[in-house]
């Protein structure tokens, strides 16, 4: 087990500091570029949201809202919930950290879970986008259209909470080595840098699928 | 001192596993010069098919297959990685005075998302290839395309992540790991170019990477995403295809600007000539160039009103350009100049370059461009760009840091032989062309009317050339590796950090942290400290 609060031999900084600062200015370039591939859909989404307006908002009144809005409930409480994490790893409370980063991890989780229930819904009603498309009419492929994006986004998106839920398991096994002290706790304010992250992208998801155009 | 970084643990699985970014640099340097093979086989074949109006050797589909793969190759796997991966690696910790960048374990990872998705473009390649041209415009490779769509797009996303892992690897380093007096101003230009190089990494590979995901994710399961008989938008595909790519093709020539400031400097032994306009063109040649995409869709329906802006913005990010021209034509402008190899590449870049500048003026502008969009003049254009440039430039890098790589000269004679070759070469390809393309010889096609047979074998025998002289380093390099003389830690009596460190470096580079007390290419200081009274230049051994 490496302590983080010593430089290892090979390391190109002069102190644990300079390390550390380096690798949250890491995660944000890394979350600056997340956001432009993120920011690619969104665009796409938006210019068929305005140029295929009717049969996109006959896609989105077609989405579960009660399951979406409850979604958003758990990921916002898993992110404030981390923060708890990232302030029990300051403090160099291991327990604490195994703690919030547990209910973190298990809030995403069942988010993933209703989620899967939310697909598992939609692929039995026919709305994936196909020969056998649920909904007809002269809007139609503008509503197939809607899908298609509907299940790319999702579909990346929780692939980004699965990763982030690795990565908290990854600092909850840290910590329940003991790994955090007051002196260095850099990993799990990294991993907290890209679980808000995470939710943020649903902030912006959750309009753009579930609510622009409902009404 | 301690051993050079090659051979202080010979093993194999010491090079898989190593952080040592010169050894990463390395095994990049491999990697790309298999790519560069491969794309130039491409561009063989290519040009033997159209030494006849009817084809030679390929058919249709076969030569449909060979142009995308000869761009994709030279694209993804060479073009864009190439200085960055190779010597950028090498040098940003050197030029910096540091230890190593700033996540080495990124770094390495780099590589591997590099080669696992080189491996995934060769499945492809090789399972039958695709032909949709390296642009994969839809609704060809989304919807008609027979070919090997699917891995060779999923490849190229994995590709991105290896450039953006580069990318926050050298902006992280370049602000973290300066050495105690490096300021911003202090910088070799070399690393001005790599950053501003590395922003368009971290900025625009994404959008590349989410639209090849939905281009896959449309042929995977046959929804609607771009596909107009499914509802999309076909052209929104080519709009987010050259947010990309439009920053990409500086992605393509920044990292040479950067090496042929060091060289120019260098071989005049001079500072380089405004400094500082030259370290703030490069970004804002990056800057630009993310407002520029639009001028690859002028005749693809985009309203005139857009196109006049994005005319417009492409006449600007010309001016930076220029600056840098001017800027080395003035740092040369009463310098002791010498004519090695490294120099005769970097001036090889400055006229090529201005060329293929210049010819962009010309598909910059809206009614020129009808007539000479999808014609051979846009292929000789941006191959002076990134072939006359970026390849000459790379070339020219290779040979100025060979001895700090290798601790081995390369022989000179042959070096300065081959940069010639290169160049007239290179010439009598692509100069033919934009006289093809201007009497309205389309691109992309396998055959032609035979008025345009004349210059198809100029071009065809230029490349011929080309050929032979790009394999002509290959030889001597390996050669110089087991034979070369000695190198001194600075042959070429050059400036900054990386030549006050042994050749090869030790694999902590510096003995101690070196400290910096003088501008970059302080060469009045340099020489009096030698005591050269006439300023007379690098010494051989």
């Amino acid at each position: 087990m490496s302590d983080g609060s010593v430089l290892d031999h090979h390391s190109p900084y002069e102190t644990p500091l300079h390390r550390d600062e380096s690798a949250i200015a890491g995660m944000w370039l890394f979350l600056a570029s997340e956001a432009l591939l993120f920011g690619g859909l969104f665009l796409v989404c938006l210019v068929y949201s305005q140029t295929r307006a009717g049969g996109w908002a006959e896609g989105v009144r077609h989405t579960n809202l009660t399951i979406g809005a409850v979604n958003t409930l758990i990921l916002i409480t898993s992110s404030a919930v981390y923060t708890l994490a990232v302030e029990a790893g300051r403090r160099g409370d291991n327990r604490g950290v195994v703690r919030a980063g547990l209910g973190a991890a298990g809030l995403g989780l069942a988010f993933l879970v209703l989620k899967g229930v939310e697909w598992g819904q939609e692929f039995s009603e026919n709305l994936f986008p196909g020969p056998h498309f649920a909904l007809h009419g002269p809007a139609s492929g503008a509503a197939a259209l809607f899908y298609s994006f509907y299940f790319l986004a999702t579909f990346l998106h929780g692939m980004h909470m699965v990763v982030g839920i690795g990565l908290i398991l990854w600092i909850c096994r840290k910590a329940r080595q003991g790994a955090f002290s007051p002196a260095w706790s850099t990993p799990v304010d990294v991993v907290g840098l890209y679980w808000s992250f995470v939710d943020l992208i649903w902030m912006l998801l959750f309009p753009l699928l579930y609510l622009i155009g409902r009404a | 001192m301690s051993e050079s970084y090659l051979w202080q643990d010979g093993t194999l699985r010491s090079w898989l596993l190593t952080r040592d970014h010169k050894r990463i640099a390395l095994l990049y340097l491999g990697s790309i010069t298999a790519f560069f093979a491969l794309g130039g086989v491409g561009a063989a074949l290519i040009r033997l098919q159209l030494l006849e109006p009817t084809g030679t050797i390929l058919s249709d589909a076969t030569y449909n297959r060979m142009f995308t793969m000869h761009g994709v190759v030279m694209v993804w796997l060479f073009l864009v990685p190439s200085i960055p991966v190779t010597l950028g690696n090498f040098l940003v910790p050197l030029m910096l005075g540091a230890r190593d960048l700033a996540f080495p374990r990124l770094n390495l990872l780099s590589w591997y998302l590099f080669v696992a998705s080189g491996l995934l473009v060769l499945y492809g390649l090789f399972r039958g290839g695709l032909e949709t041209g390296w642009t994969f415009y839809t609704p060809l490779s989304s919807d008609y395309s027979e070919g090997r769509v699917l891995p060779v797009v999923l490849g190229i996303f994995l590709n991105g992540f290896s450039s953006i892992a580069t990318g926050v690897n050298f902006i992280v380093s370049i602000h973290q790991l300066r050495a105690p007096g490096m300021t911003w101003y202090r910088l070799p230009l070399m690393l001005w170019a790599l950053y501003a190089t590395s922003v368009i990494f971290v900025l625009a590979t994404p959008v590349l990477g989410i639209t090849l995901l939905l281009l896959a994710f449309e042929r995977l399961f046959r929804v609607g995403v771009f596909d107009p008989t499914l509802g999309g938008d076909p052209l929104l595909f080519q709009q987010m295809f050259w947010f990309y790519s439009h920053p990409a093709v500086y992605i393509m020539i920044l990292p040479g600007m950067g090496v042929v400031s060091e060289i120019v400097s260098t071989f005049c032994r001079k500072p380089v000539f405004g400094y500082r306009f030259v370290a703030w063109s490069s970004v804002s040649i990056a800057a630009i160039g993310f407002i520029v995409w639009g001028h690859h869709m002028f005749v693809a329906g985009e309203s005139l009103y857009s196109a006049i802006v994005f005319s417009m913005f492409s006449f600007f990010v010309s001016v930076p350009s220029a600056i840098k021209v001017f800027n080395w034509l003035g740092t040369m402008h009463g310098g002791s100049i010498r004519l090695d190899a490294p120099m005769l590449y970097a001036m090889g870049f400055i006229g090529l370059f201005t060329v293929g500048g210049l010819t962009g003026l010309f598909l910059a502008s809206l009614a020129a461009d009808v007539h000479l969009t999808q014609t051979y003049f846009v292929v000789a254009h941006f191959h002076y760009i990134m072939v006359g440039g970026m390849v000459s430039a790379y070339f020219g890098g290779l040979h100025y840091w060979w001895p700090k790589i290798t601790g081995r000269m390369y022989p000179e004679i042959w070096g300065r032989l081959a940069a010639a070759l290169i160049f007239f070469g290179f010439n009598l390809t692509f100069f033919p062309q934009f006289i093809l393309g201007f009497e309205g010889m389309p691109r992309r096609y396998a055959t032609y009317p035979a008025q345009f047979q004349i210059l198809n074998v100029l071009s065809s025998a230029g490349a011929g050339i080309l050929a032979v002289a790009y394999v002509m380093p290959l030889v001597y390099f390996g050669w110089s590796l087991f034979r070369g003389a000695r190198a001194p830690d600075n042959p070429w009596g050059a400036t900054g950090l990386e030549w006050r460190t042994a050749s090869p470096p030790p694999t902590e580079n510096f003995a101690e942290t070196p400290v910096v007390t003088t501008d970059a290419y302080d060469y009045g200081d340099l020489d009096a400290r030698a005591g050269r009274a006439d300023a007379g230049g690098p010494h051989h051994v």
